[in-house]
């Protein structure tokens, strides 16, 4: 579903990314664990198109398509989500103002048919249960106030509502309580589905007991220098990262 | 779900336009009469002759001018421009044979056309035959220079109601003008003001006798067309005890290379338990994107709640002229008089706005509101300058406060300058006051979950004026959003 390939990303002068590799099939699960200054964040940022990540090299495809080509936004109507380390405020915007305006946006994009105003309140409500968000909450402008722990919440009920092909889960689990952690999983495992896949950035092994994923891979100066099963990112919690570092 | 409506119907009108144009800027080819380029006091002579004046209307007028000539142009709004040459305007610009024309079969078809370009309802029979949907608003047509056109005259007339032009009102109701023009702002208020005394063109007059609850909603439609000359609108507006009135004015130009002057003069007096309702959607041509061109906006806009209970209410969405210097303000002198300021104030390009509001606390039990929305993009200046004054007769007096900004991008600037003057120790004044930058990180943000820029920017926008454009008639609400959206087009990146 994914295939990234020999991919270089320079932020300013510096290149962060130095020829990444990786391919994610669809219905599956992956994880990238690495060190601080790795590069993760700015391989999240190289997929979804922020201005200032510059590929220089190399290639991105979402199902067949060239995601470099494309702009921010029309990587989202291609099914492209990122769930953000760090969320933003949206002052004077209120949730449900946001999520209807975002899906009637990819709808468009997508040339498909606009979902009436009922049908997305129903959606969203429905999800927001899942994740205990309440209807107050809807109401009020997206993040605006927010504890971290309901931003992070707040970025998985867009998700859901947003059905994407393919998400980023960018270090989900920081902020996190472990009551929240499990809200937060429990909504990414229910979009778990065949045609579905997504890749989990984390720095700790904690959320991969309650997401688990198909393969595990070891980001380390810009490339993927380790890819495993779950077991992998076991070890990496017990033998940290300092093999791959001096290889590096 | 009434509000969303609201939002998103902005994004569609975003959608719909294009790009950074400015749609009222074009010219209407018509054949004009002008006065003499330069001001002395035969200009004076000259318009007030033109307009058929009695005797003591050219005496003020010339008494003005006098004074106008030993006074200085302010110079502490934070707005910079080159020095203005007062003789180098034309201070009277007219359609041809433009005696008033009695109705709309006699207008000329070009000026038609124009009103029509801009989305100005002119016709009554519609509304007349109870067509569904046709406005009930009565329009005062203001081209350059005259009022070409006064709608549904005779339907005002049966509720007692007088809508006209100020020329006309200086004929026909001498009594009326005689004892109410300049008693809010008197001729000496300040140089614009003066300005405007001595060389004021057309505008309009509104009476609301007691009592009554004007039929419909009243508006003017200001049009600078004419190359070269200034507009100077003169509008009054007085509602007798009990009665109510909600008034609109629109403002377009050109867009010209070389500036315009635009110096007018609002005055609204509201007896006791009166209501007037004031609301402006300004969109004088702005400049070009390196600050060519556009119109100099200095207007001193007043309102005087001379009654007990009365209220009067300004709302304004400011989103164009190169140069804006407008204080819409309150003589709260009645005693439990209320008045209000909702305000969107919008630069873009090279605009420069200095804009606020003025409460003046005189009566017991004077209540006042201010909420301010600045909004500064590109490399424009957005000031709010506000002052809320409580005499040592107003006992118990209220004002709330508030000045949101919001800048878009980092290279223009948002000031905020409040004063208080409080004389009685029981007033109760609350000040609060925002600065939001809208930054790439939510655009970003935005666009990641497949909005595109412009509606992100609408939708942020659309957020920060919400609380003022639900003050809007509803007509106007939607025309203004669009307007807000469309000015900052192209802000971004």
């Amino acid at each position: 579903m994914l295939s990234v390939s020999d991919l270089h990303v320079s932020v300013g002068a510096a290149e962060i990314l130095k020829g990444l590799t990786l391919s994610v099939p669809a219905g599956e699960v992956h994880a990238i664990m690495g060190p601080n200054g790795a590069g993760k964040s700015t391989l999240s940022y190289a997929l979804t198109g922020r201005e200032g990540y510059e590929a220089t090299q190399g290639a991105v495809t979402l199902e067949g398509r060239d995601l470099l080509a494309m702009t921010p936004e029309e990587r989202a109507a291609a099914g492209l989500f990122l769930s953000f380390q760090y969320p933003l405020e949206i002052p004077g915007v209120p949730t449900m103002t946001f999520l209807k305006a975002a899906l009637n946006a990819q709808a468009k994009a997508r040339g498909e048919p606009e979902l009436g105003a009922t049908e997305i309140l129903k959606r969203v409500r429905a999800r927001a249960g899942e994740l205990r968000i309440s209807a107050e909450m809807l109401k009020r402008p997206l993040n605006v106030g927010f504890s971290g722990g309901e931003k992070k919440r707040m970025e998985i009920l867009q998700m859901m509502v947003l059905e994407p092909r393919f998400a980023i889960l960018d270090e989900t689990d920081s902020g996190l309580d472990i009551d929240a952690l499990r809200i937060v999983a429990d909504g990414v495992n229910a979009l778990r589905a065949p045609d579905r896949a997504m890749l989990v950035i984390t720095h700790y092994q904690r959320l991969l007991d309650y997401i688990r994923p198909d393969k595990v891979h070891v980001l380390v100066s810009g490339r993927i220098v380790d890819t495993g099963g779950p077991e992998l990112a076991l070890r990496l919690e017990k033998e940290g990262y300092d093999k791959y570092l001096a290889a590096a | 779900m009434a509000r969303e409506g609201i939002d998103l119907s902005t994004v569609d009108a975003v959608r719909a336009l294009e790009a950074g144009k400015y749609t009222a800027g074009f010219t209407t080819d018509i054949e004009q009469e002008f006065a003499p380029k330069g001001l002395s006091e035969d200009t004076v002579r000259f318009i007030s002759a033109k307009k058929d004046e009695p005797q003591w209307m050219l005496d003020w007028r010339l008494e003005a001018f006098r004074r106008w000539q030993t006074m200085e142009e302010p110079s502490w709004a934070m707005v910079r421009y080159p020095p203005i040459d007062y003789q180098d305007a034309t201070y009277y610009a007219a359609p041809k044979n433009a005696a008033k024309y009695k109705s709309l079969d006699e207008v000329d078809p070009e000026i038609l056309e124009t009103y029509k370009k801009l989305g100005i309802p002119l016709r009554e029979q519609e509304t007349l035959l109870g067509v569904a949907g046709a406005p009930r608003i009565a329009v005062d047509a203001v081209f350059d220079s005259v009022s070409v056109l006064t709608t549904f005259k005779k339907e005002l007339a049966q509720a007692g109601v007088i809508f006209c032009s100020i020329s006309e009102a200086v004929r026909e109701h001498p009594d009326l003008v005689k004892k109410y023009l300049g008693s809010v702002v008197p001729t000496t208020d300040n140089f614009f003001a003066t300005l405007n005394s001595a060389v004021f063109s057309d505008g309009s007059f509104v009476y609301v006798p007691q009592g009554v609850r004007c039929p419909m909603e009243l508006s003017t439609y200001f049009r600078m067309n004419a190359q070269g000359s200034g507009q100077f609108e003169r509008t009054l507006i007085i509602v007798d005890k009990g009665g109510h009135v909600s008034y609109l004015e629109g403002c377009t130009a050109p867009m010209r290379e070389e500036n315009q002057l635009h110096a007018a003069v609002v005055e609204l007096v509201a007896l006791e338990d009166a209501e007037i309702k004031y609301s402006t959607v300004q969109n004088w041509w702005p400049g070009d994107v390196d600050g060519k061109g556009g119109v100099y906006n200095f207007v001193t806009k007043r309102g005087d709640c001379r009654g007990a209970r009365s209220r009067i209410s300004w709302t304004q969405v400011e989103t164009g002229s190169a140069i804006t210097w407008k204080y819409p303000s309150c003589i709260l002198r009645g005693d439990d008089s209320s008045g209000e300021f909702y305000s969107i104030a919008i630069t873009n390009g090279r605009q420069q706005a200095d804009t606020g509001s003025k409460m003046i606390h005189l009566g017991r039990n004077t209540k006042s509101r201010i909420i301010s929305k600045g909004i500064s993009a590109g490399r424009a200046q957005n000031t709010y300058r506000g002052l809320v004054s409580i005499h040592g007769k107003a006992a118990n007096a209220r004002n709330f406060t508030q000045c949101d900004s919001l800048l878009i991008g980092d290279k223009c600037g948002a000031h905020t300058i409040p004063y208080v003057e409080a004389r009685n120790v029981s007033a109760k004044l609350e000040h609060e006051a925002t600065t939001t930058k809208l930054s790439e990180d939510q655009l970003f943000y935005m666009r990641q979950r497949g909005i595109p820029e412009e509606e992100a920017v609408a939708l942020l926008v659309n957020g920060f004026v919400r609380e003022v454009l639900q003050q809007l008639p509803m007509e106007f609400a939607v025309e203004a959003q669009k307007l807000v959206a469309v000015s900052l087009e192209g802000s971004v990146g």
